[in-house]
């Protein structure tokens, strides 16, 4: 049986366009080195390094896993390197821990980040292929036909989308690391940026953000060595599934839905939006919202809007279930890191470390990361109890 | 720990160059052929699905996604990907088989390097500052190594080209092998220098091509009723990126995982070891303490042919299938990651 | 345990290859420690870094190797030194600094402990090579505060005096990093087998045997059950919208202007729907389930690829609109 592990450290950079003032390592080492220094640890205390990231066009450097060892205290170490695409962040989380749940590590560090600014995000995510045509879509103009598809089912009103992007920029006014600082945001603000992919608009899209994201994940015997509260890994689970095939759900992927209902099995969750307290979910477009609110069971089919709507979701309307307290990834996206963000932040808040985004007493959080053309999902329960 | 069971294992031919073979048509014959030969019919039936492999060796980013086409993941499947060899991602499996998140696991790494230039890709590792800039190609870098070995009197060059020739000799009993034959040392150190002091038969070939294996608790083997080999030990370490600060001719990461792996709880019978240059193998097999009793690389080893981001998978493999055929009782296995041996992984499989 | 390269992949077919180059212009900054180096090389004087052990590091690293302890102390180095390691590049590359024969080498400038890696050029002749040779930096004419600033060293006890000296007041924060290469991509056989028809201007979808659903276009296997796909059925060039979105970025080098409707389109006859562009109708009358048509280039300019379809198109005839 699996060892109980816990989060006794989180540290993460500022997210900006444009780290300058640091090289790569010097970017992963402010996060890493924030992440030990909220556990109380030195780099002796680290048994081995898990680090994950998003495609190695981003920086052009090729598994920087071994580059970044040495800013990582990790030589004479084991060091390992997770890539799951955009739920990357949060399957290197999940890698982490099963370091430390299979009993074979005392405690480790896992760092994940993205560097965006050395290159372009457009171009890195989808360089021009042979033989195939070059729509210039990017991800937003991937997943904009899906949106519509949901907005039709649905029958949601056009603005669900505007509120959720107004609702996460309010988030991010609360947390001094997120990046878009929209003190000004409003509906009417949203609606007036300009469209990108019909129905997406520019503010109902994610940045691009340099930064880092890391934690230091201990086991059971060990967490009483740090000085904060620790963030009990309850429940982690992946789930993958193929990018096209002939009858796939698009707009509420089988993948995520099995994933939740593995993840809510491990944590004995039944009704996500009764026993959570809050929740980080990945949600790089606005819309994607009210779709995962579906998707992970808060909300009935074709009623995700509705609970967006009704400010149910959001801290400042003191909603019963906020979600993406932090900002989420609509605030900040460093891609390869925005999924362990997520995680982390959800372990923020059982730690009672949220600061100005805390959600008061929290006691369980959902981390939810996904990648690819939303095929591959990554999912963590953490809580301020073991069980 | 657990003792975890190999139950199969099946790489493709090691070929230069696959032709109109993408991934996904690479990777898909080694996964059904794996998953046959443990007995099961689809990847259903496996817990959980790892895998290794490198972007950049296609020159597109998000290589593995294609990976997924090849499995039959639907209904949707537990699955991870390291941007690692394939060794990477037995371990990934083995820790879960270990926390009893999964009582089986099938394994892939793949690799189609003949798209790109791999030593150019490879210099895309170094630091990108000060050697990247350069274009410091990893074959560069393998001679310096080999020439700090080599200055310091203990091998010689003749040293280097044995091993060659004992790879292309165990190469002939390896359908896989690219490169195999009869050779004399003489012969070898006849030819001229491609990167002085390594000739060209010093370095690996570059391959296409995949692999996969399957594997589970030893419960769950016994109920199969398969034979299979027990990974008794499993270690990795990586060492500083700078190669300037490091001694090359030593390799401490290995000294470290062989140790923590127990490779000297007992006598070892046969090695695999990853050496995409000849003068590697000798510095992994002295880091391993293994004697000149044990037989090194059946398989011919990389220089026979090199499934790069596979290679590590297929070292395991190689030693695994031998122990299952009752050649040999106890093994190791290495895999390497990085310029000159940076990071290391050691395995120790012993027979049922 | 033994298998043959291709047995599962069904038709063999001529083979396609395209060439492409990877490549960005990547701008890094380089943060405190290598910057410190970097503005010094365009000073064109050396530095290296103290080590948690007192070890004169050249060029300086952010973190200790052993204590991984952030270093911070720089040390003035000469740019002179001696070769500790080094190997011959008989047939340099394209991308190695010098395009004659040379020698890659480590070398420990004088006041360093460990070594510096670059080449260094003899003028092609390998025998002047020697592990204990004396170096120096030959420096380049217009520093930019790069590695590259260093061109090589050369064989030479004493520096070579023509040092750049300039007086830069702002210290070195970025550094470009062009990175180009050079790949030949070769289709995969499904993917081959649909641009040969595409190439005929037909739509030829594939399935697996006794499969039941047909890719368009097909990309090796039936991702859902991972079978190849090795059976061809034609499809229409009809198709009907799945969903679209009207795209508001220009493509690069591409006639439509935006906004343009890039729809996912299922083909008559196909099962998965594929990625295209909508044209000639109005964009807000665009529909799901909307039936259109290709518009094939002329025939002279097909090609392997999926944009002979020019675009798509809306159906003329009324009874041909209403969806399958």
């Amino acid at each position: 049986m699996a060892e109980l592990a816990a989060v006794v450290g989180i540290g993460q950079t500022k997210y900006q366009t444009k780290r300058i003032d640091v090289s790569i390592a010097g970017l992963v080492r402010e996060a890493a080195m924030n992440a030990l220094n909220d556990a109380g640890l030195v780099w002796d205390d680290i048994d081995a390094v898990i680090l994950g990231k998003a495609p190695d066009m981003f920086e052009g450097v090729v598994m920087p896993e071994l580059y970044l060892t040495d800013a990582l205290g990790c030589n004479g170490k084991p060091m390992i390197r997770v890539h799951t695409a955009g739920s990357v962040g949060g399957s290197t989380a999940i890698v982490a821990a099963s370091h430390v749940q299979s009993g074979v590590f005392k405690r480790v560090l896992t760092v994940t980040f993205e560097k965006q600014s050395e290159s372009n995000a457009m171009w890195a995510l989808s360089n021009p292929q042979p033989f195939s045509p070059h729509l210039n879509a990017g991800a937003g103009g991937y997943f904009a036909p899906i949106i519509r598809e949901y907005i039709r089912r649905s029958n949601a009103p056009y603005d669900a989308g505007i509120k959720v992007a107004v609702k996460d920029r309010l988030h991010a006014l609360k947390n001094p690391l997120a990046h878009l600082q929209l003190k000004d945001i409003s509906m009417e603000m949203v609606e007036a940026s300009p469209m990108l992919w019909d129905p997406l608009r520019f503010l109902e899209s994610c940045p691009s953000s340099d930064g880092a994201c890391a934690m230091v994940i201990a086991h059971e015997d060990l967490v009483d060595e740090s000085p904060g509260k620790p963030a009990w890994i309850q429940g982690a689970a992946m789930r993958s599934e193929p990018t096209m095939y002939a009858g796939r759900e698009q707009v509420s992927p089988h993948a995520g839905r099995d994933c939740a209902k593995d993840v809510y099995a491990q944590a004995g969750i039944t009704d996500p939006r009764k026993d959570f307290d809050c929740a980080e979910v990945y949600v790089p477009f606005s819309w994607y919202e009210p779709m995962w609110l579906e998707n992970l069971g808060f909300a009935e089919p074709g009623k995700g809007w509705e609970l967006t709507m009704s400010g149910a979701t959001s801290l400042d309307e003191g909603g019963d279930i906020p979600w993406n307290c932090s900002g989420g990834v609509l605030s900040s996206n460093a891609i390869g890191a925005s999924g362990m963000i997520r995680f982390a932040e959800a372990a923020r808040q059982v730690r009672g470390s949220a600061e100005d985004h805390q959600v008061e007493g929290a006691k369980k959080a959902l981390g939810h990361a996904y990648g690819g053309g939303a095929q591959f999902y990554a999912m963590w329960v953490v809580g301020s109890e073991k069980h | 720990m657990q003792d975890v069971a190999i139950v199969s294992f099946v790489q493709s031919d090691c070929v230069r160059y696959a032709g109109a073979q993408n991934e996904v048509e690479l990777i898909m014959p080694v996964v059904q052929a794996a998953l046959k030969e443990a007995g099961l019919s689809s990847v259903q039936d496996v817990d959980f699905t790892c895998s290794g492999s490198c972007d950049y060796q296609q020159g597109a980013a998000f290589a593995f996604v294609a990976g997924v086409d090849a499995l039959g993941a639907v209904p949707p499947i537990k699955e991870s990907h390291v941007e690692m060899d394939a060794a990477w991602a037995l371990y990934e499996s083995w820790l879960k088989i270990q926390m009893g998140q999964a009582e089986s696991a099938l394994i892939y790494g793949f690799g189609k390097s003949s798209p790109g230039e791999l030593s150019n890709v490879l210099s895309l590792q170094l630091d990108p500052y000060y050697l990247a800039p350069l274009g410091v190609d990893t074959i560069s870098l393998a001679a310096m190594q080999a020439r700090s070995l080599l200055e310091a009197g203990e091998v010689s060059e003749a040293d280097l080209a044995e091993v060659v020739v004992n790879s292309r000799a165990n190469a002939k009993n390896n359908p896989h092998a690219q490169l195999s034959g009869d050779f004399t040392v003489d012969q070898l150190l006849a030819e001229p220098e491609m990167v002085s002091p390594l000739r060209k038969h010093d370095c690996c070939p570059i391959s296409d091509g995949a692999a996969a294996m399957v594997i589970c608790t030893v419960e769950k083997a016994k109920a199969m009723g398969k034979p299979y080999a027990v990974i008794k030990g499993i270690d990795h370490r990586i060492e500083t990126h700078h190669v300037t600060l490091r001694d090359l001719s030593r390799s401490p990461s290995v000294e470290i995982a062989a140790e923590k792996a127990g490779v000297h709880d007992a006598p070892v019978d046969v090695a695999e070891i990853y050496a995409p240059f000849s003068h590697q193998e000798i510095i992994v097999k002295r880091a391993l303490g293994l004697d000149d009793s044990v037989v090194i690389n059946p398989s011919g080893g990389v220089l026979a042919g090199h499934l790069f981001m596979a290679s590590g998978l297929s070292r395991v493999g190689e030693v695994a299938k031998r122990i299952i055929a009752g050649e040999y009782k106890r093994g190791v296995a290495h895999a390497t990651s990085g310029p000159c041996l940076q990071q290391n992984m050691i395995l120790v499989l012993e027979s049922m | 345990m033994s298998l043959e390269n291709g047995s599962a992949t069904g038709q063999q077919v001529e083979v396609l290859s395209q060439k492409f180059t990877l490549g960005f212009t990547y701008t890094r900054s380089t943060g405190p420690i290598v910057g410190r180096f970097l503005s010094s090389l365009r000073d064109g004087k050396m530095v290296g870094v103290k080590g948690s052990d007192g070890r004169v590091i050249v060029p300086p690293v952010e973190y200790d190797p052993v204590t991984a302890e952030a270093l911070i102390e720089f040390v003035d180095v000469a740019d002179t030194g001696e070769v500790v390691n080094w190997c011959w590049v008989a047939k340099p590359t394209e991308h190695h600094p010098l395009s004659h024969p040379f020698a890659w080498g480590m070398i420990k400038l004088d006041g360093a402990d460990t070594p510096i890696l670059h080449a260094i050029d003899t003028q092609g002749d390998a025998s002047q090579m020697k592990t204990g040779m004396k170096v120096r930096v030959r420096w380049i004419d217009q520093a930019q505060g790069n590695i590259k600033d260093i061109v090589c060293f050369e064989p030479g006890d004493s520096s070579s005096g023509n040092i750049p000296r300039h007086d830069f007041e702002e210290p070195v924060v970025m550094m470009d990093a062009p990175t180009y290469l050079d790949y030949n991509y070769t289709a995969g056989n499904a993917t081959a087998r649909y641009l040969h028809q595409i190439r005929k201007g037909k739509i030829v979808g594939q399935k697996a045997p006794g499969g039941e659903f047909v890719y368009v276009p097909p990309r090796g296997s039936c991702p859902a059950t991972g079978v190849a796909t090795t059976e061809e059925v034609e499809c229409a060039d009809v198709a009907t919208v799945e969903s679209f979105t009207i795209v508001h970025i220009p493509i690069p080098g591409n006639p439509i202007k935006p906004p343009y409707v890039v729809a996912n389109l299922l083909a008559d006859g196909a099962d998965v729907s594929f990625i295209h562009l909508l044209s000639e109708v109005d964009n807000d009358a665009v529909e799901i389930g909307m039936r259109v048509k290709a518009v094939w280039k002329p025939e002279e300019e097909w090609g392997y690829a999926m944009d002979n379809i020019r675009f798509w198109k809306p159906l003329d005839t009324e009874s041909d609109k209403g969806g399958q």
